[in-house]
This record gives C-alpha cells, sequence and structure tokens, in this order.
C-alpha cells in the first residue's frame, strides 16, 4: 500500500517536472525568436561557455587521446597496428568521446554556475525586479545562454577533437615509434564526413541541454541557499544524463547499419 | 463624478499550499493618491504588492489598474501595464552583477533603449536624490552597505518616472535622518509628480508623514482603511495596539501563544 503511494507520489512529481521543463523550453524558443535580442550577454556568455572551458577540455581531451592510443597498442598488436591505431583513435575522439567528454566537462562547469547565478537572482528577487522594470527574464537570461551554448560548444568540440587525436598522435610517434606521415595519412583516410558532422550535432545538442539544465533550474530554485545549493547539484546531474541520452539517441540515429 | 481608482482590488486570495496569505484583500487607491499599508510581519503585505504587479497570481479574485482587469489581460497587454509601475523591494533586489549606475538606469537603458551616457547621467542625479554621492555610480552592489543598497533601489524605481511607485520598508535600516529624507522624496513624488503610490511600513512616523491613507492588513484582510488624520481615532483595538506598538491587545503574537 505504502510502496504503491510512494511510486504513484514519484511517478506524478515525475510528470509534474517534466510538464515545468517543456513549459519552460517552449517559452525559451518562443523568445529566441522575438526582439529585443540582448547581444551583448550572447557575447558575454559565449565568453563564459566557450573560451574559460579551453583549457579543461583541451586537458580533458589530450589525455583521452594519449590513453586511447596506449590501450589500442596494447589491444591490437596481433593485428596491423599502425592503421588500425590511428583509425580507432579518430573516430573514437570524433564520433564519441570528444562530444561526450567535452559536454560532460562543459556541463560540470557550465551549468552549475547558470544554476547557481540564476538561482541567487531568483531567491534574491532580481528575477522578479527584471519583469518591473519590463525586461524579460527570459530574453535577458535564458535564451542569450541558449544561443551561446549551441554556438560555442560545436566550437570547443573541434578543438576538443583536434587536440584528442594529437594526444594519440603523440604517444604513437613519441612512445611507440610510428612513423607520423604514416599515422596522419591514416587519420585522414579513416575520417568520413558523417563523423564530423555528428560530432558537431551532437556538440550543439549537448550546448543547448546545459544552458537549459542551468537556466530551468536556477529559474525554478526556491528556499534559499539551500535551494540554490540544490539546484545547482540537479542541473550538473541532469545536464550529465540527458547529454548520455542524447549521445545515445544519436549515435544509434547516425550509425544504423 | 467619480473618478476610476488607480488600483482596485476585490476579494484577492492567495495561498502558498495550504498556508492562506490573502484571504480576500478589498483595496482601492485613487490616483496621485499615497495609501500607506501596516500590519504585523509575515501578514502578506509584499505578497499583496506582488499580486497587484503580477509577479504572483491570485487565486482569486480581481484586481484593476486603471480600470483594467489585469489578471485576464494577454501577455502583451500585461508589458505595456508593467511599465506604469516602479518597485523598491524589500531586500532592494539590486542586480548584482552590474554597476550601481546601471542598476539605476536598466529600466531606462534596457526597455527604453536609452543610450549609456544619457542614461548614466539621469542615474547620478536620481542617486543624488537619494542622498547618494556621484562616486557610488560605479561601485557594485556588494559593496554598499544594507541602508545604500535600500537608496539605489529607490533610485530604480523611481528613475523611469512610473505612473505608480510601490516602495515595500522604504526607510527600514535608514538612520532616523537618511528616513526623514526619503520620506520627503516620497511625499514629493506624490505631490509634485502626481504619483500614485503604496508604501509598506513599520514605521509610523513615516507613516504620518507619507499617507494620505492608511489600510491595515490582519489576517489576511484589510481591517481598517481610513485618512491618515483618522488613525489616532480609528475605534479599532486592532489598529490601536499595532500603532502604539502593544503587546497585549487583540493581535497575539505566535511567541505568546505558545
Ligand atoms: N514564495 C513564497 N512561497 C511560500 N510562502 C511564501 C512565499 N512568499 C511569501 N510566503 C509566505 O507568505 C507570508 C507573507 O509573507 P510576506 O513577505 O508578504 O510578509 P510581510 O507582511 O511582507 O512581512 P514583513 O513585514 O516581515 O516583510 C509569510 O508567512 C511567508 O512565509
Ligand atoms: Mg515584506
Amino acid at each position: 500500500m505504502n510502496f504503491f503511494a510512494t511510486v504513484g507520489r514519484f511517478t506524478l512529481e515525475a510528470l509534474a517536472a517534466l510538464g515545468r521543463l517543456a513549459i519552460f523550453a517552449a517559452n525559451s524558443v518562443r523568445h529566441v525568436l522575438q526582439p529585443p535580442f540582448f547581444l551583448k550577454n550572447i557575447g558575454q556568455q559565449m565568453m563564459v561557455i566557450g573560451y574559460y572551458s579551453l583549457p579543461v577540455v583541451g586537458l580533458t581531451a589530450l589525455f583521452t587521446g594519449a590513453a586511447l592510443a596506449q590501450q589500442i597498442y596494447v589491444g591490437s598488436e596481433r593485428f596491423n597496428a599502425e592503421s588500425t591505431m590511428a583509425a580507432v583513435v579518430v573516430i573514437a575522439i570524433v564520433r564519441e568521446l570528444g562530444p561526450v567528454l567535452g559536454g560532460l566537462m562543459v556541463a560540470g562547469r557550465v551549468s552549475s554556475a547558470m544554476a547557481a547565478e540564476i538561482g541567487t537572482m531568483r531567491v534574491t528577487e532580481q528575477i522578479d525586479a527584471l519583469v518591473t522594470l519590463s525586461t524579460d527574464p527570459y530574453k535577458y537570461l535564458v535564451v542569450p545562454r541558449l544561443l551561446a551554448g549551441l554556438v560555442t560548444l560545436p566550437l570547443l568540440v573541434i578543438v576538443a577533437n583536434t587536440i584528442g587525436v594529437f594526444g594519440g598522435f603523440l604517444v604513437a610517434t613519441q612512445r611507440l615509434g610510428f612513423n607520423p606521415g604514416n599515422y596522419l595519412v591514416a587519420t585522414m583516410n579513416f575520417l568520413e564526413t558523417t563523423d564530423i558532422v555528428s560530432s558537431l550535432v551532437k556538440a550543439g545538442v549537448f550546448g543547448v541541454i546545459i544552458s537549459l539544465m542551468g537556466c530551468y533550474h536556477g529559474y525554478h530554485s526556491s528556499g534559499g541557499a539551500q535551494g540554490v545549493g540544490r539546484a545547482t547539484t540537479n542541473a550538473v546531474v541532469s545536464a550529465f544524463i540527458l547529454i548520455l541520452l542524447a549521445n545515445l539517441i544519436i549515435t544509434i540515429t547516425v550509425f544504423q547499419s | 463624478m467619480t473618478q476610476t481608482p488607480k488600483i482596485e482590488l476585490a476579494g484577492v486570495k492567495k495561498r502558498f499550499g495550504s498556508k492562506v496569505v490573502l484571504d480576500g484583500v478589498d483595496l482601492t487607491v485613487l490616483k496621485g493618491e499615497s495609501l500607506v499599508v501596516i500590519g504585523g510581519s509575515g501578514t502578506g503585505k509584499s505578497v499583496l504588492l506582488k499580486c497587484i504587479l503580477g509577479l504572483l497570481r491570485p487565486e482569486s479574485g480581481m484586481i484593476r489598474i486603471d480600470g483594467k482587469d489585469v489578471l485576464r489581460q494577454s501577455h502583451k497587454e500585461r508589458k505595456a501595464q508593467m511599465a506604469k509601475f516602479g518597485m523598491l523591494f524589500q531586500g532592494a533586489a539590486l542586480f548584482d552583477s552590474l554597476p550601481v549606475w546601471e542598476n539605476v538606469s536598466f529600466g531606462l537603458m534596457k526597455a527604453r533603449g536609452m543610450k549609456r551616457n544619457e542614461a548614466k547621467e539621469i542615474a547620478i542625479e536620481k542617486l543624488q536624490r537619494v542622498g547618494l554621492a556621484a562616486d557610488v555610480a560605479n561601485l557594485h552592489p556588494d559593496e554598499l552597505s544594507g541602508g545604500m543598497k535600500k537608496r539605489v533601489g529607490l533610485a530604480r524605481a523611481i528613475a523611469t518616472e512610473p505612473d505608480i511607485i510601490f516602495f515595500d520598508e522604504p526607510t527600514t535600516g535608514l538612520d532616523p535622518i537618511m528616513a526623514d529624507v526619503i520620506n520627503d522624496l516620497i511625499v514629493e513624488c506624490v505631490r509634485d509628480l502626481g504619483v500614485t503610490t503604496v508604501t509598506i511600513t513599520h514605521d509610523m512616523a513615516s507613516a504620518r508623514k507619507i499617507a494620505d491613507q492608511v489600510a491595515m492588513l490582519y489576517q489576511g484582510k484589510i481591517i481598517w482603511q481610513g485618512a491618515k488624520e483618522q488613525v489616532d481615532n480609528s475605534n479599532n483595538a486592532y489598529v490601536d495596539q499595532f500603532i502604539h506598538g502593544r503587546a497585549d491587545g487583540p493581535i497575539k503574537m505566535a511567541v505568546r501563544s505558545a
């Protein structure tokens, strides 16, 4: 009896949250298309999301590419190592690891910061103050972050992919004694347009997820410092899960056979 | 001829979960009038202002601004309506990412598209009106004292020269002299600029100075409203207890009944 009540309550709450999120997303999209546009805010957010994330995303990609190369070398000694290794590194990085790890790292940095900032604005009535000054909080706060996420993440992922492949290249040539020229030729041969396009599409989707989760949880936070803390955690956790889920869906859709 | 009230509330009810805060508020404010709302802490005075502003949506009742029913307005009409309002929040609610002068001129720049240098001049002038020197303009809100924040909030509320201004405890946290400067400013807004104001205060000296009308909120209803001259002989035990600040009387504080 108690068990059913718990399940029922949980289901209702989950549905309510889903509804709120849908309304929030619909409102945001509606406001993307109508003026005024706060261009300065978009620029600011692109800096916060993109530029300041470069070090952490770059390092993640570098280490991952390098470790990947080492693993593949160990695992594929029996085959034609040189071309296999270049191929697996570039495909794994561009198709999956670049966008996913890049997205997760940025989500950890940015979703939390957005939720904390907007959440604080909510609990200190700054969002109410925006409304009284005839400025729509969706337009002023949410839309610039969503657009910045959408545009910036693909750029970041291009950087991440490049550095990731370079990490593999470093291990292959410096540690394992592969021929640099052959390695690069093999890399270019195996990389296809679909890989790059899917990588960028993923990045764009992840960018929107990151900003949406940060804004949504911040916007709906309540209950002082504790509430803002909760919003921050929820923003990161939900961004992580949605990124991994979206990644799976895109991968299944694009790479079918 | 009867004039259309600037603000008119009838039967406004607002609850949070099972907690009823407003339980059928009726209130009328005429154009160019200064209404002071008094009432105990936590009786819903701030909630009342937020309902009128549309920041909170009451469950039932009617709210009219200039004769228009705001609860049944479209999004667009609502926005046009909002341009008439200025609001000083109880906690000032300054934007902490912006310097003081951009806070003050936010409405002018963002909603009316005023140029930055012109907006800054107006901001500095408004800051002077609330007794703050021009060098405060470039500080950030976290560098201000509580009373200074309040005054910046006040400058922001009057900067767009709205029709209706709400002041949520404008003098709380100010020294008595500065409090009187602020009282004068509010009086000036009403007398000289014809602004309609609703002020929440616990400070009876301030209330006596700025009010035309006084209304008392108690247990979710306006239990008394009258001209300020009548406050002292309202024949209302609740009002009497409140304005004299007596612990004994019909209003029981939760600490005593526990
Ligand atoms: N967003 C909210 N969610 C839940 N309850 C709220 C919310 N806002 C206000 N309340 C409750 O409504 C009641 C009235 O709050 P309000 O802030 O209007 O009081 P007040 O009369 O302005 O008091 P004070 O003089 O101390 O400022 C309080 O009991 C408060 O707990
Ligand atoms: Mg209050």
